[in-house]
């Protein structure tokens, strides 16, 4: 019994070596290199300019970003995105105002300014880029499948 | 007065004690030149964004914004230096705001907004008097390089187009209502119009 386990502690050193052999495998692949050299960044993606709304992806998707948000900031001072979106600013910049949801707390009552836990507009929203997508979406939204299901009566 | 331009004709060509008065005067001249290309050499040298960012209070907060802005890098590699935007290339109005800035020496040396939360604390105090500026002079330095006239619309994305068309070009908007903080983070903005 003792000997067997003096064995084990004697091999763990090699079990550690062999594990990280295999992880370094796996990171390297992950990062398109070895794990000792510092590959190039990728370069950064256009965000997409056009103004053009896209379609859903998914149900409840919230809208995607249609313009660049490059350098707008949101923080405890200000919100970017609001100094457009917001209720009271919507006539004068011609942005969609944010959903009246928005205003509402998680009880359901309305309040006067944007909820806190809305505040951080790109933790739901995102601007889009010009870009093949990694894995085709098949989502086909509720309109498509009553549309094909009358198409095959 | 046909005697006194002889009278004044006399003491000038007449030799003064040690000096001609012509001498005196050249002299004057030369001087004069010398100290007007002092005064404007001065004035250049505290043109300078290496002048403004000599002060820890300028260095340690405004200037460590600006970097990451588009003003300070971009893909023509065209930066504006901070005289650029808070000093007006006019030499009577650069005289002018010369004489207000004063009051930053003083704010210097009364270290006014000698540390970080000192700074922020001013921020909106500061930021105010900026854009009340802009305001007054219908963004005379985004101007200088921004020329309304030759902006292309068309090469420009389409809010843009759309809020410069509606807003800029009838002339009751001027660039600071809608660019504020593209160079700087932003003060505590509520109350401030447009951003509540
Ligand atoms: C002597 C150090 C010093 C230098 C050099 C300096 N600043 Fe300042 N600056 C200050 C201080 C201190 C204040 C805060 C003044 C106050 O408390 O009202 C200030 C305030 C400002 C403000 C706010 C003005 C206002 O009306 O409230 C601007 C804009 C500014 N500086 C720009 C510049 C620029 C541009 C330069 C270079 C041409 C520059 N500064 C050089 C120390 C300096
Ligand atoms: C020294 C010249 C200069 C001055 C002064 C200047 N700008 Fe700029 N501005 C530039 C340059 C250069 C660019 C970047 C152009 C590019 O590469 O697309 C730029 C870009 C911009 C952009 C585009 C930002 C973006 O993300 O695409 C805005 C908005 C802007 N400036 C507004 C202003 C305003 C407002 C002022 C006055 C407070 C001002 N500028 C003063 C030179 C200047
Ligand atoms: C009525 C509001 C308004 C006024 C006034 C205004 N702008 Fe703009 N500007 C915008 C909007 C909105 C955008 C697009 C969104 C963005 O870049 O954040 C924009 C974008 C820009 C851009 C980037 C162009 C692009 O295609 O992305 C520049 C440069 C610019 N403005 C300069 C100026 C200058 C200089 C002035 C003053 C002569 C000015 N703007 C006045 C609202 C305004
Ligand atoms: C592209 C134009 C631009 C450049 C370049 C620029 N500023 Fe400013 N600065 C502004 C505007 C506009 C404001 C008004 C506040 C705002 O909208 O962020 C301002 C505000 C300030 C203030 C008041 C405090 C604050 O943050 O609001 C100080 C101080 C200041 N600038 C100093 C500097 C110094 C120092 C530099 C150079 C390192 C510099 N600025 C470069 C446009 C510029």
């Amino acid at each position: 019994m003792m000997k067997r386990l003096f064995l084990i502690v004697l091999l763990m050193p090699f079990l550690v070596v062999v594990e990280q052999a295999l992880a370094e495998q796996n990171i390297a692949t992950l990062r398109s290199a070895e794990i000792s050299v510092e590959p190039d960044a990728p370069r950064m993606g256009n965000e997409e300019n056009k103004d053009m709304k896209r379609k859903r992806n998914y149900p409840m998707q919230p809208p995607t970003i249609p313009h660049k948000t490059a350098n707008y900031r949101i923080d405890l001072n200000s919100n970017k995105c609001l100094s457009c979106h917001s209720r009271r600013q919507v006539d004068e910049s011609q942005a969609p105002m944010v959903s009246v949801t928005h205003y509402m707390d998680r009880d359901g009552n309305f309040l006067a300014e944007v909820s806190p836990r809305r505040y951080f507009c790109n933790q739901c929203h995102v601007p889009q880029g010009e870009l093949k997508p990694l894995v085709e979406n098949t989502f086909e939204d509720i309109d498509t499948i009553l549309d094909n299901k009358k198409k095959k009566q | 007065m046909l005697n006194k331009i002889k009278e004044l004709w006399q003491t000038i060509s007449s030799p003064s004690r040690y000096f001609s008065l012509g001498i005196l005067i050249i002299a004057g001249f030369v001087a004069g030149v010398i100290f007007w290309g002092g005064f404007n050499t001065v004035l250049e040298a505290t043109n300078t964004e290496t002048f403004c960012i000599s002060c820890h209070e300028m260095e340690a907060n405004v200037y460590q914004e600006l970097k990451s802005t588009i003003h300070y890098s971009n893909r023509s590699g065209v930066r504006a230096t901070c005289p650029d935007c808070h000093v007006p290339h006019d030499w009577t109005d650069k005289i002018a705001r010369k004489m207000q800035a004063s009051k930053e020496v003083w704010g210097k040396i009364f270290k006014t907004i000698s540390t970080r939360e000192k700074f922020l604390a001013k921020r909106k105090e500061l930021a105010q008097h900026e854009w009340d500026r802009f305001k007054a002079n219908d963004s005379l330095e985004c101007r200088n390089c921004h020329d309304f006239q030759y902006m292309d619309f068309t090469r420009q994305g389409k809010r843009a187009e759309a809020a410069h068309s509606r807003g800029l070009a009838q002339g009751e908007k001027t660039c600071i209502d809608c660019h504020k903080g593209i160079a700087h983070e932003l003060p505590d903005m509520a109350g401030v119009e447009g951003w509540q």
